[in-house]
């Protein structure tokens, strides 16, 4: 090894030069309050990579994959509330971006994608790396952008994040060509955006809030459905001071579980193709549904004509395109959850009596008694739920949940104990496998003090497994138990009941996680005997603090367990299957 | 029930807008039957009219899809307003000289121009809304069409009304389910 050390910082101005187009990039991500960086280098982005190296301001985290460091910006916004950064190279480097692009605008998560591009003389040309991002990334970006100059840097940045984070969050790319990064750039950081074709409402229309209060009052079996759009809009307090004013029973989709605690009376939990029977029976029989910050999509409804066929809807969106979508709407608000939620309480205030809802309460109890969540514990074999329920037990009520994406995800979803926002990371819309270890990267650098525990299954956990590399790295101590049952186990699932027990293909044979973990340098453990569940989870928790490491459990399960309740896919909701004997 | 609708949108004059638009109505399975671009009364401007045929809901998606885009500054779905459309096309039809006075009295019924004579053929240029320009082609089909160019239709609102402008505001509240948009 040479004795190389790091030169002092020697910005533009001292080197008696302009700035670049690379440095003023560096300037407007610092003037946006950016504090780290997700990426890897590459030949067309490496005078963005110089100008970063020379400020020497900015964090970056180097990742094993793109998709790793788009998760990892992805799991950070989340966390934060603000947009996290990717940084990549062109060609490969942006299309590897893909996956966790088009993760982030299906959840409405803020980021902003920084890419190298081939020289604007060699665009079209087929060069080396070259690929048309923003031609690729068009349909899974909020707004995207090529740039041609470097003048365009500061403008195009700012506007980008203002994308990004306003109205109904989502990805923003700029795509950067080498000469452009290179090229000097005179334009100032703008201090203020105006985009004459993206003007978000805010406030929702004061006629609509009326009409939505005049419904809700003639009610007589009303139900809130809140979406992630409650988490989006940080109006979880004003969805409880609705909830709690009228005594309004709550269901939180998947993106929206933490926005209303789960243990509440009022919560009846999640709704669709997983969720519990009583908020699917309460939204079928419900007269009226307040929708707010939720598409309504598919694995919600089921089969549209019965999801709620007596209810009528009053909907709460950011984005009026998502208003009318699915399902017909008798009252439309477009604008934001947190001050349409509070204008809507200071209506109800207003109320001389307050509707009598105590029939319909009293049947929802009951419902809730008639279908609660169950598995059978086996005195031999792990079961997934006892897992998630350990957890819930041992983990504090600040933890961070991150999952990939299958049958683990769901039963997360179902027998965790969500209290507060933001602290579910779960991709929702997309179902990215291999969303769970960087995703936790992203929220233990958003909140180192708080504890991150990933959830994930032994398929989903290998697509991205290269990230360990990233977590020993940069010694963080987060916790991943891999609830391991040697299958793809939510399509192995749909095999054995709908395919007749034809496992195509959905055997894994997956390594030892433990033993790859040590590997990777992070510490690692197995545990397959219900007994040894609770000492490997404490054993994580402890060591991973400790130790200043990540920590991997390889919790070997019943490969045959199922997740239920289940809807069918296509089928109305109500014809949920409670458990291995049906409905 | 499906009809053909006439949305009129202005967009920003910039490279990429008509690929992130078409790309757009291709992915969320929208059916456009023309599509005519241009630049408007100010350069940074184009105007884009778009024939898209669907039913109230569908139609009201396309209105909104087409809003949420950054670079689509207005959007208004014309069916329901008085308006004036126009649609052009050059046609080359075989016309050896038996035939030539014939289609050029054709073409004159239509008020159409004959813009280029050759031993053999003539091109008609005929313009109007897109009845008149199919019922000539019709017309003229049994001396033979060599080739044929047309355009997508261009719509403008009648009267004080502007195009793409508050009209839009009153078609999404007159028929449809939906709050006003303003953006």
């Amino acid at each position: 090894m040479s004795t190389q050390t790091k030169k002092p910082p020697e910005p533009a101005k001292r080197a008696g030069r302009k700035r670049n187009g690379a440095e003023a990039l560096i300037e407007g991500l610092k003037s946006q309050g950016v504090e780290v960086l997700f990426g890897v280098t590459g030949g067309a982005i490496m005078p963005v990579y110089d100008a970063l190296y020379r400020d020497g301001g900015l964090r970056h985290i180097v990742v094993g994959h793109e998709q790793g460091a788009a998760h990892m910006a992805d799991g950070y916004a989340r966390v934060t509330g603000r947009p996290g950064v990717m940084l990549a190279t062109s060609g490969p480097g942006a299309t590897n971006l893909v996956t966790g692009l088009a993760t982030s605008i299906m959840d409405s998560i803020p980021v902003v994608a920084i890419t190298g591009q081939v020289p604007t003389g060699l665009i079209g040309n087929d060069a080396f790396q070259e690929a048309d991002v923003r031609g690729i990334t068009m349909p899974i970006t909020k707004h995207n952008y090529l740039l041609r100059r470097a003048d365009e840097v500061p403008s195009a940045l700012a506007e980008a994040f203002h994308v990004a984070r306003s109205g109904r969050p989502g990805p923003v790319l700029i795509d950067l060509p080498k000469d452009v990064s290179n090229a000097p750039a005179t334009a100032p950081c703008p201090r203020q955006v105006n985009l004459e074709g993206y003007k978000p409402r805010y406030e929702g229309h004061p006629q609509q809030i009326c009409k939505a209060l005049a419904l809700l009052r003639n009610a007589q079996r009303p139900v809130i459905l809140a979406g992630g759009g409650v988490i989006l809009a940080e109006a979880s307090a004003e969805l409880r001071q609705l909830a709690e004013l009228l005594r309004l029973p709550v269901v939180s989709t998947l993106m929206g579980l933490g926005n209303f605690p789960i243990d509440h009376p009022l919560s009846l939990g999640m709704p669709g193709m997983h969720g519990t029977g009583y908020a699917i029976k309460a939204l079928y029989h419900c007269d009226l549904m307040l929708c707010v910050g939720t598409r309504l999509d598919d694995r919600i409804t089921g089969a549209l004509d019965e999801f709620a066929p007596w209810a009528k809807l009053i909907h709460i969106d950011v984005d009026a395109a998502e208003i009318g979508k699915n399902l017909p709407v008798a009252v439309p608000i477009v604008g934001d959850a947190r001050p349409i939620l509070r204008e809507l309480v200071r209506g109800a205030r207003g109320w001389e009596s307050p509707p009598d809802w105590s029939a319909w309460q009293r049947q929802l109890e009951a419902w809730g008694q008639e279908y609660p969540l169950s598995y059978q514990e086996k005195s031999d074999r792990i079961m997934p739920q006892q897992v998630v329920q350990e957890i819930d037990r041992l983990w504090d009520d600040e933890a961070i949940l991150v999952t990939g994406v299958g049958q683990h995800q769901m039963w997360a979803a179902q027998y965790y104990t969500f209290r507060r926002p933001r602290s579910w990371l779960t991709s929702g819309g997309l179902g990215t496998m291999g969303y769970g270890l960087p995703a936790a990267i992203g929220a233990k650098l958003a909140a180192p003090e708080r504890s991150v525990i990933c959830i994930d299954g032994d398929g989903s956990f290998l697509m991205t497994i290269q990230e360990l590399a990233t977590a020993v790295r940069y010694r963080l101590p987060l916790v991943v138990a891999i609830i391991n049952n040697r299958f793809l186990g939510m399509v192995r699932q749909w095999q054995h009941l709908f395919f007749q027990d034809r496992f195509a293909e959905t055997e894994l044979a997956p390594p030892p996680y433990d033993q790859v973990a040590r590997a990777f340098g992070a510490l690692g453990r197995r545990a397959e005997r219900p007994e040894e569940l609770r000492p490997a989870l404490q054993w994580a928790l402890r060591e991973s603090r400790a130790q200043q490491l990540p920590a991997v459990l390889d919790i070997l399960v019943d490969p045959e367990e199922c997740v239920y309740p289940m809807v069918p896919a296509g089928q109305p909701n109500v014809n949920f299957l409670s458990g291995p004997e049906g409905a | 029930m499906e009809h053909l609708h006439p949305i009129s949108a202005i967009v920003l004059n910039e490279s990429g807008v008509l690929a992130r638009i078409a790309g757009m109505f291709a992915r969320r399975g929208f059916n456009i039957e023309s599509l005519a671009v241009g630049p408007t009364e100010e350069a940074r401007y184009s105007r884009m009219t778009l024939m898209v045929r669907g039913d109230d809901r569908i139609l009201e998606q396309v209105v909104k899809q087409l809003s949420r885009l950054i670079e689509v500054i207005k959007v208004s779905d014309l069916a329901a307003d008085p308006h004036v459309e126009r649609e052009l096309a050059l046609v080359k039809v075989h016309a050896p000289p038996a035939q030539r006075s014939e289609v050029i009295e054709l073409a004159g019924i239509f008020r159409a121009k004959i813009v280029d004579v050759g031993r053999k053929n003539l091109i008609i240029e005929v313009s109007g809304d897109s009845g008149k320009v199919r019922a000539l082609i019709e017309m003229l089909r049994p001396f033979g069409i060599v080739e044929l160019a047309r355009t997508g239709r261009i719509i403008l609102a009648r009267g004080k009304q502007v195009t793409a402008g508050r009209s839009r505001e009153r078609a999404a509240g007159k028929n449809l389910t939906t709050e006003v948009i303003v953006k």
